[in-house]
């Protein structure tokens, strides 16, 4: 003790006229207590790992199996058609999204004045649903002749005429009645219902999954464009509104099942569901500039006048030091 | 261990509570249910004495 | 010079080969014994005042990531789709799941323990932006989790999160929809940032020791039996 105190007292201050008024930064020279650090640790871990290996083996954890593209076109014809059919008129989500899969004018979320979508963004995914969806995927089909001259057709077409036949078609899918979903009234649609026909064909044999990723050789782990085509769609959508998942029901903070979700993820979901963000087109980049500022509030918190000080009217602090101010009669600080 | 897991399995519809614009799952709310006891019983649990040098 | 005066690290080692030829293995070893003098960096005692069993969050924080880590490190073994199809695999995947849940149980708690202590005073502040961007940076690993997961949930999580991060224009160059790129960030890049950040957290607390209660007396105890200088040096900054 001695030897530390005469080390102590021939340490000229760092900065002594701070340390001075700020007493929590000095080394501390009261009394002390037997603490095990590394006991504590390994205690901590071997605790840690029991509960987490009880909770895996009573518990499990949820493993939905992914939808795939055939599925989709098995269980939800019509929809697939659908969306098949505006991918190919360039009305989908996606072909209407802008950056980063296309450049499609005024599209883009604004945060205030600044159109952070585009002015940050870069179209590094590019996407043409026409041709990355439908007709390359289609070119692919063998021994098809009706198809090769619908496609080619459909190519040659002017994109006013393009837009033309896909509206028409659109419009007198959601009048079929029956269980084909191509069986519309006749009208003026050109190739496309040969085109979407095929497409859906080739969806369900499963032939478009592979289709979508081929693009970019033998290897890939990119499934921006089946993910994107999926999207599109309501099949997807439907199954994570069935699972509590949607945007507009807390989803964020969900998982599937039964299983705890993601609870610190409860402030970031909360602005979704009350206005002005539940209504506006650009909730997605007011949310994520809200919760940037916030959370650069969390991480400056020492340096905010108010906050700071809040901790100490709280008053929480009287029941984890009790003992200590039991023991030792607190001193006022000089200075707040 | 089987036993337990199917007594406590997960994967089955999960139920929410609403409460106004709240929507939060069972399964979150305990989650977080106890994390506020776990806090309050660490504030007011009791602390050993360990050997102090006074 | 005593071996006390040494582990006391208050004085320097002697070294009069440096006035010759400074060495930068030389600087950097004084650094490191000046900031962490060994009985700082592993002491068998406290400051009589950490006796609560909130102190207990920081550590069980770190045992969970420690699990979430070994965890991990199983799954990779076998690679993402294993679990699907192998029991041990499920085990694994629930083991990361839960400790995972634990290790946001534990910090949270931490981080409200700190909060109501006000554990920033005392020129602490870097450890709790330390903390908080550790806390922050363990929820975008863990997203990048749910994105890898290869199943229902991941396609679903991916393509609602793409909105949010194409609206302020991150999703261009970060693109979640992208299973690969997903992968090594969240085996590789962010687990290694994470890992920076804990590390100096927690060496950042035991640079600045646990802060002290409000108003509280930072004086040696009074007893007849401590003999030598009177306590003046309380005043006095240790050198850090």
């Amino acid at each position: 003790m001695s030897a530390a105190s005469t080390a102590h007292a021939e340490q000229p201050p760092a900065d002594g006229h701070r340390s001075k008024s700020d007493p929590a930064a000095r080394k501390w020279v009261g009394p002390t207590r037997h603490y095990d650090l590394v006991k504590e640790f390994v205690i901590a871990t071997v605790v840690v790992l029991a509960l987490s290996v009880v909770l895996a083996g009573a518990l499990g954890s949820p493993d939905d199996k992914s939808v795939t593209l055939q599925q989709w076109a098995k269980a939800a014809p019509a929809d697939f058609v659908a969306t098949a059919v505006t991918e190919l008129g360039g009305t989908s989500g996606t072909a209407t999204y802008g950056v980063p899969y296309n450049n499609t004018p005024d599209a883009g979320q604004k945060l205030g004045p600044l159109p952070l979508q585009t002015l940050i963004g870069r179209i590094r995914e590019p996407i043409n649903t026409a041709n990355d969806f439908v007709l390359t995927p289609l070119s692919s089909v063998p021994n098809n002749a009706e198809l090769v001259n619908a496609i080619s057709t459909f190519r040659a077409a002017s994109p006013d005429q393009q837009a033309k036949w896909t509206a028409a078609y659109s419009d007198a899918l959601t009048k079929v009645t029956g269980s084909d979903p191509t069986a519309v009234a006749p009208g003026d649609y050109g190739p496309v219902p040969t085109l979407a026909a095929a497409e859906l064909a080739l969806a369900q044999s499963g032939g478009l999954d592979g289709a979508l990723t081929r693009n970019n050789g033998f290897y890939t782990t990119d499934y921006t464009k089946p993910l994107m085509f999926i999207a599109d769609g309501g099949y997807l959508a439907g199954i994570a509104d069935s699972q509590h998942l949607s945007g507009d029901q807390w989803g964020m903070m969900n998982e599937t099942g039964s299983y705890p979700g993601q609870p610190w993820l409860w402030l970031y979901t909360f602005w979704y569901q009350v206005s002005p963000f539940n209504t506006s087109g650009n909730a997605d980049a007011l949310v994520w500039g809200l919760m940037m500022f916030l959370s650069l509030i969390l991480v400056f918190l020492p340096f905010i006048p108010g906050l700071r000080s809040l901790p100490k009217y709280l008053g929480v602090h009287r029941l984890i030091w009790r003992d200590y101010y039991r023991n030792n009669r607190p001193v006022e600080p000089a200075r707040r | 261990m089987s036993v337990l897991a199917m007594a406590a399995s997960l994967t089955g519809p999960g139920h929410y509570v609403h409460w106004g614009v709240v929507q939060i799952s069972v399964a979150n709310l305990v989650v977080i249910g106890l994390m506020v006891i776990t806090f309050v019983i660490a504030l007011l649990l009791p602390f050993p004495k360990g050997r102090s040098k006074r | 010079m005593t071996t006390a005066d040494v582990r006391s690290g208050a004085q320097e080692l002697p070294e009069p080969a440096d006035e010759e030829t400074p060495t930068w293995t030389g600087w950097v070893r004084r650094r490191a014994l000046k900031s962490f003098p060994p009985d700082q960096l592993l002491p068998d005692r406290q400051p009589i005042y950490v006796a609560s069993w909130i102190y207990v969050f920081g550590v069980l924080t770190i045992g969970a990531l420690l699990v979430v880590l070994g965890s991990g490190a199983a799954l990779a073994l076998e690679g993402p789709t294993w679990y699907h199809t192998s029991n041990v695999g499920h085990f694994f995947n629930s083991l990361h799941l839960w400790s995972v849940e634990l290790f946001f149980f534990f910090m949270v708690i931490h981080l409200w323990g700190k909060f109501f202590m006000a554990a920033w005073r005392g020129k602490r502040a870097l450890t709790w932006i330390t903390g908080a961007v550790a806390f922050l940076g363990s929820i975008g690993t863990a997203f990048t989790g749910y994105v890898v997961q290869t199943n229902f949930d991941s396609q679903w999580i991916a393509t609602q999160a793409k909105d949010g991060l194409n609206s302020v224009g991150i999703g261009a160059w970060f693109n979640v929809l992208n299973t690969g790129q997903m992968l090594l960030w969240h085996v590789l890049l962010l687990p290694l940032v994470l890992g920076v950040l804990v590390v100096l957290h927690v060496l950042l607390v035991r640079k600045r020791g646990v802060v002290p209660p409000f108003g509280a007396i930072n004086e040696p105890a009074q007893t007849p039996a401590v003999a030598g200088p009177a306590p003046a040096h309380t005043d006095h900054e240790e050198q850090s």
